[in-house]
């Protein structure tokens, strides 16, 4: 069977249209006339900028200036000194043609960068390519292929898509992407899924299997790739793909109504981002939050600190992305499984038991500091909610919010604007804080149920090791039971409780989480609109007879089964 | 001609973005301007050139310029490198 990488979710059914760099001809013929050709060579240059500036311009109307980014790389590479310098030279001193001297400049160029040990380099590589093969088509009159009209329902196979590639694709004919190479940062899986066009990528042996016009079927669920498909499969495949679009369809409907009960509960559903351009796409689900920032992004794939101001803009971004949508923005969570080389930091034996998160912040409250500044700095743009990670002592909680409040001071010395609103939280993701959960709820404004580690440490599971994960379980008695108590003593002293561990967007759960009282569920932005499908065929009143069945309940596998009956006959009623 | 002698400080180097601060700074100026590493002499205006030599942290480089406006060159050049180029 064929298979690759899964990288943009969807089914495509279509006709492959096998993209192919064509044979260019080059050649080593001498010239005579010098000057002519240096011309030549140098209005091709000319063209060569033109066009990618027209795809610089069309890339930002079509998907914004940071994927645009990459033709001012380009257009930087093709007015480049040196490149044109030696082409003019080799021209001049060998007369070689301007294809066959343009070809062995850029080849040796891609073949120093291909050389280097370092990734930003060889995508380098990548971009000289796509520039020089621009030019010689230029030079030669060779038209490229042209993407942007493609007849309806083609199944894209490439070895793989450049820049210039994805930017004039035209994406109401294009069903489905294979290419040969690639993972899943690769350009085309970021574009594939930016353009929601379902692909497939590092599929290696895929040529050997399509030719142009085969039918063809990917799964960008799965990976597989099917070539001439009897009609069996492709019923199946068809009929799958309506259903998916069914189910899209219906939960568009749910866009802008209200995640509220039969009985007039309201929750809200948020979600958990890495940075500004998920916010942004969480927009698209109507998320009504975020309900986790993890700020680490800011921190990661670099070699130092970054800076308050550099911070600031990060936090900034979002929060005006959101507009007036609350955004809860966990400070630095580093260790355990996340490191950062740069803060050379030792071995341990225990890492999620060590030297982490909130730890590292009351110790090096320089760092934690630099961040609060800028976080506080930031609320004057949105609705900013400030939580901290593993607390599992009042005292800590009590250090970090002094430090909090000496930075505000500090701002507010500065005659800085600053919000009046800022909330501050924690996670509640170690069990001594679930049990002592109603002392910690009179000194913050909400708290977050992280349940991924609360089941990793309540149960002594280590969910990174493959031997165990049968026992990593979030529909375990004991965290259902913590995180009844943990809610119902939030509520009890006046705060509200929301949950952004996986176990939030979990369709079985949310019908019982729903009856303890759960007031805000984050999750992936993807399952929003299910999440308020769900929540708006229930009764919270009934469900709270099902919360005191689930918590009398001595095993998982009961609980499941339970809480499977209740979906089931949710399903039957009509949703 | 003028020619400075400047330590690289930032951790990056002259690679990545900082690379293209440089030369699009110094293809601001008319002057000719080198920059050496003690290895190899290339041109500052050719952001292929400036990525292949590799300038790392800690090494030094001499920038020279040759032109009219060769010291404002060689000022500002200088200043960029200076100037904390990883923000």
């Amino acid at each position: 069977m064929l298979k690759g990488i899964a990288v943009s979710d969807g089914i495509g059914i279509g006709k492959a249209y096998i993209l192919m760099d064509e044979k260019l001809d080059i050649n080593d013929e001498k010239i005579t006339d010098i000057s002519c050709e240096i011309d030549r060579f140098l209005l091709a240059v000319e063209e060569c900028k033109k066009q990618i500036n027209e795809l610089y311009i069309r890339t930002i109307d079509a998907f914004g200036e940071e994927k645009a980014k990459i033709f001012k790389a380009h257009s930087m590479i093709a007015s480049d000194e040196a490149l044109l310098a030696e082409v003019k030279n080799k021209i001049k001193n060998d007369k070689c043609n301007a294809v066959f001297a343009l070809n062995q400049v850029s080849n040796q160029f891609v073949d120093m960068f291909a050389k280097m040990d370092n990734e930003y380099m060889k995508e380098r590589a990548a971009d000289i390519k796509d520039v020089s093969s621009r030019l010689l088509r230029i030079l030669l009159g060779v038209k490229s292929q042209d993407l942007s009209i493609l007849p309806p329902n083609t199944v894209i196979v490439a070895d793989d898509l450049t820049p210039s590639d994805t930017a004039q694709l035209n994406k109401e004919n294009v069903v489905g992407i294979v290419t040969r190479l690639g993972g899943r940062t690769s350009h085309t899986a970021i574009m594939s899924r930016t353009m929601e066009i379902p692909a497939v990528v590092g599929a290696n042996e895929i040529f050997v299997y399509v030719s142009d016009d085969d039918n063809i079927i990917i799964d960008g669920f799965t990976g597989k790739i099917i070539v001439n498909p009897d009609e069996v499969i492709i019923k199946e495949y068809e009929d799958g793909k309506i259903k998916q679009a069914h189910e899209k369809e219906e939960l568009k409907k749910l866009v802008g109504l209200s995640s509220i009960t039969k009985d007039g509960y309201h929750v809200v559903l948020a979600s958990n981002i890495g940075n500004v351009q998920d916010a942004k796409a969480s927009l698209k689900h109507d998320t009504e939050a975020v309900g986790l920032l993890r700020s680490e992004f800011l921190y990661m794939d670099r070699t130092r600190l970054p800076s308050e101001d550099e911070q600031f803009k990060a936090y900034k971004d979002v929060l005006q992305a959101m507009g007036d949508k609350p955004v809860i923005i966990r400070t630095l969570d580093i260790g355990g499984d996340k490191e950062l080389p740069y803060l050379d930091m030792p071995k341990e034996m225990n890492p999620f038991l060590g030297y982490r998160a909130i730890r590292i912040c009351l110790d090096r409250t320089d760092i934690f500091k630099t961040q609060l500044r800028a976080l506080i700095r930031a609320s004057a743009f949105g609705k900013l909610q400030i939580m901290f990670p593993m607390i599992s002592s009042i005292e800590e909680l009590r250090e970090a919010k002094k430090l909090y409040l000496e930075c505000k001071q500090e701002i507010v010395d500065q005659q800085i604007v600053i919000s009046d609103y800022i909330q501050i939280g924690m996670m509640v993701e170690i069990p001594s804080v679930a049990i002592m959960a109603d002392v910690f709820a009179k000194e913050v404004d909400f708290f977050s149920i992280g349940t991924n580690d609360l089941i990793q440490y309540t149960t002594a599971v280590d969910r990174m090791n493959a031997k165990i994960t049968h026992l990593y379980n979030h529909f375990h008695p004991a965290i259902l039971r913590l995180v009844n108590m943990v809610i119902k003593a939030g509520h009890e002293n006046g705060i509200w409780i929301g949950m952004c561990g996986e176990a939030a967007g979990e369709p079985l759960l949310i019908p019982l989480l729903m009856g303890m009282g759960l007031d805000e569920f984050s999750m992936s932005a993807t399952s929003t609109l299910k999440a308020r499908k769900i929540i708006r065929s229930l009764s919270k009143e009934e469900l709270e007879e099902s919360v005191e069945k689930v918590l009398q309940m001595a095993t998982a596998k009961e609980v499941e089964a339970y809480l499977e009956g209740i979906a089931k006959n949710l399903q039957a009623t009509g949703l | 001609m003028k020619t400075q002698t400047v330590t690289i400080t930032n951790e990056t180097g002259l690679h990545a973005r900082p690379a293209s601060l440089f030369v699009e700074e110094a293809l601001k100026f008319k002057a000719e301007i080198f920059v050496d590493n003690g290895t190899q002499k290339m041109s500052a205006k050719s952001i292929l050139n400036i990525l292949c030599m590799a300038i790392s942290k800690g090494q030094e480089i001499t920038i020279s310029a040759d032109g009219e406006d060769e010291e404002q060159a060689l000022t500002s050049l200088v200043a960029i490198i200076k100037s904390d180029l990883d923000e």
